[in-house]
């Protein structure tokens, strides 16, 4: 697996690392989705902070594991797009939040908002 | 290294491959890093094209000077289907794949110039050329 999935407390932390393949994120999102129900995880947080491009097929994929973990009782967060890649992203007609994704600067931002959700989630059950 | 690098373009790990050295290559043009992503994010639409379309073809990465400014120009071809109507592929939102429908037109707004050749048939060939500012 290229890009290492760790755990931590409720939720799981993906690192995508700038030379995945296609194939590796498809893998990765098989793993996500089916992590989420084997930890029971309240969240994921997928940190694309080393990528230097997000074609439109890693924006699709990223959106597809957001959904499919939501679908799974989840909530997904992506952490650091670069400047220049949120630009290029930006120019190609990608919108990560028109499909309801939630994106922050950093890890720990992604974490309270997690933990946010989380405690309003216990709150109402 | 050379002005010109020909990779062929087969499956998703050349994707990966050919962003690399287009990088290499750009940046010794003097690009700004706004510009290299620019140029990195198009040439991964060409490319993933190439593979989910075609199944195979090539990119030919060039570095051009013209008058006193420099450019990077991709040359994405294939020998594949051919696009029927390439109008209707150049507009935003359609896809005769499993793509979000963004590819060409998206790839024209990250670069300078751009040009589509395609036919019925006769494969598909894409040109972009973006200047360093």
């Amino acid at each position: 697996m290229k890009a290492p999935i760790l755990k931590q407390g409720p939720y799981l932390i993906a690192s995508l690392q700038p030379e995945l393949t296609d194939t590796d994120l498809l893998q990765l999102q098989e793993a996500l989705v089916e992590q989420v129900g084997r930890f029971r995880s309240r969240g994921i947080i997928l940190d694309v902070t080393t990528l230097d491009v997000m074609d439109s097929f890693a924006t699709r994929t990223l959106r597809n594991i957001a959904q499919a973990v939501g679908l799974r009782g989840a909530e997904a967060v992506i952490v650091g797009i670069r400047p220049e890649v949120a630009f290029a992203m930006v120019q190609l007609g990608l919108d990560l939040r028109l499909s309801g994704v939630q994106t922050t600067l950093d890890l720990e931002e992604a974490l309270a908002i997690l933990d946010r959700q989380h405690k309003e989630l216990g709150r109402r059950g | 290294m050379a002005d010109v690098v020909r990779v062929a373009i087969r499956s998703d790990a050349d994707i990966v491959m050919v962003r690399q050295q287009a990088r290499v290559l750009a940046r010794e043009l003097g690009f700004s890093t706004s510009d290299l992503t620019l140029i990195a994010t198009a040439l991964s639409e060409l490319a993933r094209n190439i593979v989910e379309y075609a199944h195979g073809g090539e990119i030919i990465l060039s570095r051009i000077k013209e008058g006193d400014r420099c450019g990077f120009v991709i040359i994405a071809r294939d020998n594949g289907p051919g696009i029927a109507d390439v109008e209707r592929a150049m507009q935003d939102g359609y896809s005769t794949g499993t793509g979000l429908g963004l590819g060409l037109p998206g790839t024209k707004r990250l670069m300078d110039e751009f040009e589509i050749t395609s036919g019925i048939g006769q494969g598909t060939t894409v040109r972009v050329t973006k200047w360093v500012r």
